[in-house]
């Protein structure tokens, strides 16, 4: 008995541990009491140090001093504050009159406002019921299909876990020992692809079932110019105004060989720039010469770009770390919310209650699984999960696939703080040992833990839905014509094609890493002619502050540095970031 | 049994006035960290004490707020079993995981935390970075933390015991406040309503 304990502990243990966490009993507890327990017997079987459990305050202290998850508060509340400052509802509104005479239009617009809350708030449960209660009402109106209603509404409120800032990027680059800016900057394209492979489904659907995503009537329009015309032309112009203004300042203001990242970002927010003034203007003299349409896209729509600017921008152009951008982007949403009018005490309050409450269990789970670990790796539980994952055929990629089946599964009881905390840190090092970028894989397990909010019956965004969809048939308030509910099986069989599009995202993803890679884009060679200058940078960047100083987070980050790009034009080193100081 | 339930009512004040107290934190490391990153583009300054604050405050949050968060019942559970059973069955696990996950582990942790803080108190410890902070009033968070989760799980102990012997009505029942989506989809319905 006693020897089977001894050398069967490491899956004892894991055994043990899913079984406890079946019970029901929450997760964090039950992490660090299996690591407790298991630590106990192996102190009493001889196979642990008498003194294990002395490392317990470090690991504790490790979770507080962790400048990254400061992150997770910042961007809760952010979100938080977001969706409730009417933001999602006018987007969805103006941009469903946008592009609602189109076939499938509404359709087209939940993506767009999807992909734009994901890269704002951010909470799939606030997108996912904004969408519901503005989007779902207008489609059932003017007869869509009611599962690719819902089906696309589910999907599009998921957006929001793999375009950044998402929480579970941060917690992916902290388990994986990346930095969050890096693994930012590689979801953001398979992001942009995955709503693009949505839009594409629209597409053929509109194709193949055009019953089932109609263009709305002339009479669904209510933003219209006096004498009738839609203002579309208007909006035409000014958007190609703006775009031609773009590539004249980039042209003008950058060499030729400039860093493209932060050309293209610097240059868009010019055009978008000259839109707004250009609205602002036209509307503060009364000139009218923008169209009701025009004027009302541009203003919804350029507060949500200057802050995902404010906020990715700055984090991708290494002006700001994923931390500081948080904070910034927190404070920006404030602003925006009191701009608008729906800052109140009560919001306040209740966005900051959620948010403690969130931190702190997340955190705990953290603290529970690295109570766990200490014990699990003690007993070489790593050795033996290494064991059993580098065995398989196939190498990488039987791996990769592996790993994806078994998230994928997983996820149907796991959320993602779950995973992301206790399997992350099990199979990253073998990921490391067999040459796969950490990134990539980080990403890759993103896009897969997303399906988790949609697959049924226990994904989380069709539960939202179901909470805000008619659960009965109702009169429709415009056209008075009964409507019939949606049934929850209609959200159910909804999901699956998006479930679909989700695993053959997965399956790009790793076919294509180079999607991911391009955050390597900004990364140096090192150079020997640089080390000197190097040097005198640390002396006067803030090397002395380890938290939060910009240059700890990544190589990118220095690009944005005057100060070297002078000295390094000086040296005529080719365009590329300089080495940044390390910790 | 009154003295516990009372002993229960009194622990709950306690995580919920220092869970409200604690939530301005969050609202102070925002200001705070967004300030530092403004200043120090701006002027190229930086100091250490204010960059340690963000964390010191982020560690009081997610610490003194373990307990309010238990009280709140909003630590992550997978439900997919127990979520099925009857609610005495559900107290019984509760009351399992109270005694046999939740106080080994908090004591456990609470016990050997509290020399590190001494030690950090005694020796006044601070910060290895320049300009720093002092390490023990973060050394002490710890403890006390986990003395707010222990103090919880024993009131959630004897309210799950007294819902069993049917003196309370289910306490995982209870609705304190409606949670951030319903609040958000009464909004929208609210706002809609106006405006048709």
């Amino acid at each position: 008995m006693t020897t089977f304990l001894i050398e069967n502990m490491a899956p004892l243990m894991f055994a043990s541990l899913i079984i406890v966490m079946l019970l029901g009993y929450p997760v964090a507890f039950a992490l660090g009491a299996v690591g407790i327990g298991f630590g106990l017997i192996g102190i009493e079987l001889g196979l642990l140090q008498a003194t294990l459990f002395q490392a317990l305050p470090e690991r504790i202290w490790g979770v507080m001093s962790n400048d990254t998850l400061l992150a997770i508060p910042f961007f809760t509340f952010m979100g938080l504050i977001l969706e409730r400052s009417g933001m999602a509802e006018d987007l969805l509104e103006t941009i469903g009159q946008l592009f609602g005479p189109v076939r499938g239009g509404l359709a087209y617009a939940v993506i767009f406002v999807g992909a734009l809350l994901a890269a704002t708030t951010g909470v799939v449960a606030a997108s996912v019921i904004s969408m519901g209660l503005i989007s779902l009402p207008i489609m059932l109106r003017y007869g869509y299909d009611r599962r690719f209603a819902s089906g696309v509404i589910a999907a599009s409120g998921t957006l929001a876990q793999i375009i950044p800032p998402s929480l579970v990027l941060i917690i992916m680059a902290d388990q994986l020992g990346k930095s969050v800016g890096d693994m930012y900057a590689g979801a953001f394209i398979p992001g942009l692809v995955l709503t693009a492979l949505y839009a594409v489904y629209t597409m053929g659907v509109c194709v193949v079932k055009p019953s089932w995503a109609p263009a709305l009537p002339a009479e669904a329009r209510t933003m219209k110019e006096p004498n009738g015309d839609t203002g579309t032309r208007s909006l035409l112009v000014l958007f190609v105004l703006s775009a031609i203004a773009a590539v004249l300042f980039a042209k003008w203001y950058y060499p030729p060989g400039a860093p493209l990242d932060e050309m293209i970002v610097v240059a868009t927010s010019m055009g978008t720039a000259v839109a707004f003034f250009s609205a602002l203007i036209g509307k503060a003299l009364k000139l009218n010469f923008l169209s009701r349409l025009a004027e009302r896209v541009v203003f919804v729509l350029i507060p949500v770009l200057a802050l995902i600017f404010l906020v990715l921008g700055t984090i991708f152009l290494g002006v700001a770390t994923p931390t500081e951008g948080g904070a910034m982007g927190a404070s920006g949403a404030l602003i925006m919310a009191l701009a608008r009018g729906r800052l109140t005490w009560k919001l306040l309050r209740q966005g900051m209650d959620t948010t403690a409450k969130l931190t702190a269990f997340v955190v705990f789970i953290l603290v529970g699984a690295r109570v766990f670990s200490l014990t699990f790796y003690g007993v070489n539980g790593h050795v033996w999960v290494e064991h059993l994952l580098s065995g398989l055929p196939g190498g990488q990629l039987g791996f990769l696939i592996v790993v994806n089946i078994l998230i994928f599964f997983l996820a149907f009881f796991l959320d993602f703080f779950e995973l992301s905390f206790i399997i992350i840190p099990l199979v990253g090092p073998v990921a490391e040992k067999l040459g796969i970028d950490l990134i990539w894989f980080g990403v890759l397990l993103g896009v897969n833990m997303q399906t988790s909010f949609m697959h049924p019956p226990f994904g989380f965004a069709l539960f939202y839905l179901r909470s805000v969809a008619p659960a009965k048939d109702y009169l429709d308030k415009i056209t008075g014509k009964l409507t019939a509910k949606i049934t929850t099986g209609q959200i159910y069989w909804g999901a699956v094609p998006f479930v679909v599009i989700q695993i053959i995202m997965v399956a790009l993803v790793i076919a294509f890493p180079q999607m991911v890679m391009v955050y390597k884009a900004g990364e140096s060679t090192v150079d020997p002619s640089k080390v000197e200058f190097n040097i005198q940078q640390e002396s006067d960047a803030p090397v002395a502050n380890p938290y939060g100083a910009p240059a700890t987070e990544g190589e990118k980050q220095d690009k944005a540095n005057d100060t070297a790009q002078t000295l390094q034009d000086a040296f005529k080193a080719p365009a590329t970031a300089p080495e940044a100081p390390k910790k | 049994m009154n003295a516990l339930i009372a002993l229960s009512r009194a622990i709950d004040r306690l995580n919920e006035r220092v869970g409200h107290a604690v939530y301005w934190l969050v609202l102070a490391a925002v200001l705070i960290s967004a300030a530092n990153a403004v200043v120090r583009k701006a002027f190229n300054v930086s100091s250490n004490s204010f960059l340690e604050i963000q964390w010191y405050l982020f560690s009081m949050v997610f610490l003194f707020c373990a307990g309010y968060t238990l009280l709140r019942n909003q630590h992550v559970r997978i439900d997919v079993i127990a979520g099925r059973l009857s609610p005495r069955a559900q107290a019984w696990i509760d009351i399992f995981g109270t005694l046999f996950m939740l106080l080994p582990m908090s004591l456990i942790i609470m016990w050997l935390s509290w020399p590190v803080f001494v030690q950090a108190f005694e020796r006044n410890e601070v910060s290895t970075n320049s300009g720093g902070l002092v390490i023990w009033p973060a050394r002490l968070m710890i403890p006390i933390g986990f003395l707010l989760l222990s103090l919880q799980g024993i009131s959630e102990l004897i309210k799950r015991v007294a819902f069993l012997k049917g003196l309370i009505p289910d306490p995982a029942q209870k609705q304190h406040e409606k949670s951030a989506e319903e609040e958000l989809a009464e909004e929208i319905l609210r706002q809609r309503g106006e405006q048709a």
